[in-house]
């Protein structure tokens, strides 16, 4: 319970309509899509900067907590009121504020939904790579803040590579501007780089400038079926080898077209134990000859079956394939644990090979699709939590599909982050140095400790509500 | 039969609503939520509510009936659902249980209740009742006009069509004949057609001498019961349901409706209560996909070529778009002479109505609407081409508003004004 006085002085913030305590709305911004719940204490949504650097130095001083959400549908609970207190959502900050198409640089507010953005500068030509799978209700405040990645960043990059600058209120509520909308800048440290990826625990970003591209001419897509995982693996690196790097490069097991087979109507014979598709783009006459050369790269590893795609509907027919694979999870068992590990790209094949070896050592299926072409795995533990011990085994499971990642190089997450589900295994990764440097960090900005507290690093203890 | 259980309870819903994972995918699809862009108007966030009445965990209270008023029906959440949580009849069940639970009749009379809008009642008091019940005279007691059109929704600022003089099921008592080796078809009107917009099947009945099909309009039926399903009124429905189960009993074929809404009404929602009330239902095409299944396609592309080009747009009703019926009425559209298909954006957006929804929540209805005239306005359209009067109505309504030329008609109405006269 937050004290009245919290309340009036949040009412008087951002205004009465926009705060609200009611039982109904606790309950509605209490989970993500980790399925945890955490119940807050009160819920604001501010519209500007201004009013989120008030909302900040109150919570300071006031010793509340404050929890940054944009839609509320990340994989690591990193928007998660862990700790009560308050949750500020960024729904009302949804304005494009400016494309610049002298620049390539378009400025936006935090709330403005991926898809959104991407459609407004499609429009005049430019190009915003990024393609999270939630693209079509997640937020590029929320993108930025976990670093969002996405099939075609293979090509393109992460969200990273996409933020030139930010304006962020720090968690002691002082408003600051970090990087702008130059191609370089080397002025004083690259708080940007900082700030993308930190899981809204350094500060809150109220503004983004986002770097564009020219939108490419044309795009041609590819299904090709194989005979084994390790024709698909090798075909992956085949690929990257000949000096091609598509659009995406995307792959499923032979868990994954299993499922898709019994769920779905979609023709996948039975030889096929692996999918690749592949994505290129550019030139209208370059496509041509890129997807001709894939095909030749590819022919000698045992294909079952090509489909490539000649029009619009035919390409959106192959990437149907792959949005049916979630939905298709469920037949397998009604809970799932999505891992989205990332190896170097020439140790996929190992990294199957380990998760498989995991699978039946605990006897738990677990389905791996994803992005190939950047090693980034999502590796699918699918239990029924309700069975007796199967969360356990799970648990154990999991670890071990991260230390199997770790000995390969590789990290526990590609694209969701740690929040607070990874947070546990975080010495898994990080030495001890690396852990206090981040935690000097940390306290330095956040004395308090109001600012998303309990994410990604554990030791720093969730700062309980007060109670008043 | 009314000792059966026809309607399922929230508790009945108890494993669709635990497949609920909130991956948040229908913030995306939801109308309201994109307008209002508050958790509880979204899917998963009804679900959560919910969820947490059941274990009472909250109480139904009046934000609890609110919360269920915030949603237009229109499934286009359960469409991209990636585990398939249909919340709309989550919703609908929701609104039962707030019904029964209150003792009222209807969910309606339990908002009315927790609606305060002073200016609005003031305004009913004065010309409503009047203005009501001149409207309605010719209108039965339990049509889903009433529903759909409560005094409220009239005495607001809003383009409604006129009540026709002779009410279309009246102007044709007597089998239509056609080749006599074909099934005739039985049609179902549906309210609006029935009282509102006569000329949608005066043109259904223009297309079936063209093409030769017999068909029947058979007079004991009355309102399919969709308003009453979303008004959470399960007597009503039942009411509803017996009476047109009762009417369409001689009907060898095919029913055919020319109004989406219709379509899910006694076709969707009777398949699931069992019984003779599945047998009817397993029977309702939607007109257009029965028109292209019969070969109109082809005889429209005989026609000779017309000299005038009129631009036409589409807007999918929510009812035909969830059970696939996209491709159907454009090709039929493109298939016209005379007339130049545009898609428009945001074709596949639902148009606000929502039946109960636009009565109660006629600011955030309109604001919708006016997302969906954007669309009509950039597609530089003559006309607005859909396939349920309901749609009809609120697109006029959002086009008036926006200040904008466009006339809405039905996709048999193009058909219908593009064919030769067949006596």
């Amino acid at each position: 319970m937050l004290a009245p006085r919290v309340i009036r002085l949040l009412e008087d913030i951002v205004g009465k309509e926009q705060v609200t305590t009611d039982a109904t709305d606790m309950l509605c911004y209490s989970y993500d899509a980790t399925q945890q719940t955490f119940l807050p204490d009160a819920v604001v949504f501010p519209e500007n900067s201004e009013q989120v650097s008030l909302v900040m130095k109150m919570a300071n001083v006031e010793n509340v907590p404050v929890f940054p959400r944009g839609a509320g549908s990340g994989f690591t609970g990193g928007s998660l009121p862990i700790a009560g207190g308050i949750v500020l959502v960024t729904s009302r900050m949804d304005r494009i504020i400016e494309i610049d198409e002298d620049n390539l640089v378009a400025t936006v507010e935090p709330g403005v939904v991926t898809e959104q953005f991407q459609q407004a500068v499609e429009k005049v030509g430019l190009f915003y790579p990024p393609d999270p799978a939630s693209l079509k209700f997640s937020t590029l405040g929320g993108n930025a803040a976990e670093c969002a990645g996405g099939p075609r960043c293979v090509k393109y990059g992460v969200t990273k590579d996409y933020i030139l600058g930010l304006e962020v209120v720090t968690p002691q509520g002082d408003i600051i501007r970090t990087g702008g909308p130059t191609m370089k800048g080397v002025v004083g440290y690259d708080l940007t780089k900082l700030m993308v990826g930190c899981e809204g625990t350094l500060g809150i970003i109220t503004k983004l400038i986002i770097k564009l591209l020219p939108l490419p001419e044309a795009k041609k897509t590819m299904l090709i079926m194989f005979d084994s995982i390790d024709g698909a693996a090798q075909a992956v690196s085949a690929i990257i080898r000949g000096k091609i790097i598509p659009t995406t490069l995307e792959f499923m097991d032979a868990a994954t077209i299993e499922c898709l087979r019994k769920a779905t109507d979609l023709d996948l014979p039975q030889e096929a134990q692996a999918v690749l598709i592949v994505e290129v783009d550019g030139d209208k006459d370059m496509i041509d000859r890129q997807a001709e050369k894939i095909l030749n790269i590819v022919q000698p590893l045992g294909i079952v079956n090509t489909r490539v795609a000649t029009t619009a509907a035919e390409s959106e027919d192959i990437w149907k394939v792959r949005r049916s694979v979630s939905a298709s999870l469920r037949n397998v068992n009604p809970d799932k644990f999505n891992e989205d590990i990332c190896v170097p790209r020439s140790r996929v094949p190992d990294m199957i090979r380990k998760v498989n070896a995991i699978s039946e050592q605990y006897q738990i299926p677990i389905v791996n699709f994803g992005h190939a072409g950047d090693g980034n795995i999502h590796v699918n533990i699918m239990i029924d939590s309700k069975q007796p011990g199967q969360s356990e085994k799970a648990e154990e499971a999991i670890k071990e599909v991260f230390a199997g990642a770790l000995e390969l190089g590789g990290t526990m997450s590609g694209e969701h982050g740690v929040g607070n589900t990874k947070a546990p295994y975080i010495p898994m990764e990080l030495d001890p140095a690396a852990v206090a440097y981040m935690k000097t960090i940390k306290q330095a900005l956040d004395p308090k400790n109001v600012l998303n507290p309990g994410k990604i690093l554990l030791e720093d203890a969730p700062l309980e509500a007060q109670v008043n | 039969m009314s000792e059966q259980k026809k309607h399922k309870t929230l508790e009945d819903f108890r494993a669709e609503i635990d497949r609920c994972v909130k991956c948040g995918a229908c913030q995306a699809q939801c109308a309201v939520y994109k307008t209002l862009k508050r958790e509880s108007t979204v899917a998963r966030g009804k679900v959560a509510i919910a969820e947490a009445l059941l274990d009472k965990d909250l109480p139904l209270n009046d934000r609890f009936v609110l919360d269920m008023s915030q949603c237009l029906l229109c499934g286009s959440c359960y469409d991209k659902c990636p585990n398939l949580v249909p919340t709309d009849e989550i919703v609908m069940a929701a609104r039962r249980e707030i019904a029964e639970r209150q003792g009222l009749t209807t969910f309606g009379k339990a908002l009315t209740g927790v609606i305060k809008r002073p200016k609005l009642m003031d305004l009913l008091a004065k010309s409503g009742q009047r203005f009501g019940s001149m409207l309605f005279k010719k209108v039965p007691e339990h049509s889903g006009l009433r529903l759909r059109f409560p005094v409220p929704f009239i005495a607001q600022d809003r383009a409604i069509p006129e009540i026709a003089k002779v009410p279309f099921r009246e102007r044709y008592p007597q089998p239509l004949t056609g080749d006599s080796e074909k099934v005739p078809v039985a049609f179902f009107t549906g309210c609006m057609i029935n009282y509102t917009y006569p000329e949608v099947g005066e043109a259904l009945v223009k297309i079936m001498r063209f093409m030769g099909i017999p068909m029947v309009v058979p007079q004991g039926q009355g309102c399919c019961g969709l308003p009453a399903h979303a008004a959470g009124d399960a007597a009503t429905v039942d009411l509803l349901a017996d009476n047109n189960v009762a009417a369409f009993a001689q009907q060898p074929g095919v029913v055919v409706t020319a109004c989406a809404s219709c379509n899910a009404g006694i076709g969707k929602h009777y398949r699931d209560m069992g019984g003779a009330y599945t047998e009817l239902g397993e029977k309702v095409v939607d007109v257009l996909k029965f028109l292209v299944d019969n070969g109109l396609i082809e005889k429209l592309k005989a026609l000779p070529s017309a000299t005038d080009t009129l631009r036409v747009t589409y807007h999918d009703p929510c009812h035909l778009r969830t059970q696939g019926i996209t491709a159907q009425p454009r090709e039929l559209l493109r298939a016209l002479p005379g007339v130049e298909f545009v898609e428009m954006e945001g074709a596949d957006r639902c148009c606000g109505l929502g039946g109960t929804f636009s009565v109660y929540h006629y600011d955030t209805s309109r604001k919708i609407g006016a997302r969906k005239a954007d669309g009509i306005a950039a597609s530089q359209a003559d006309v607005v081409a859909s396939a349920c009067p309901g749609c009809m109505m609120q697109l006029q309504d959002s086009i008036e508003h926006a200040g904008l030329s466009q006339r809405v008609s039905h996709v048999l109405e193009l058909i219908a004004d593009r064919l030769p006269d067949v006596s």
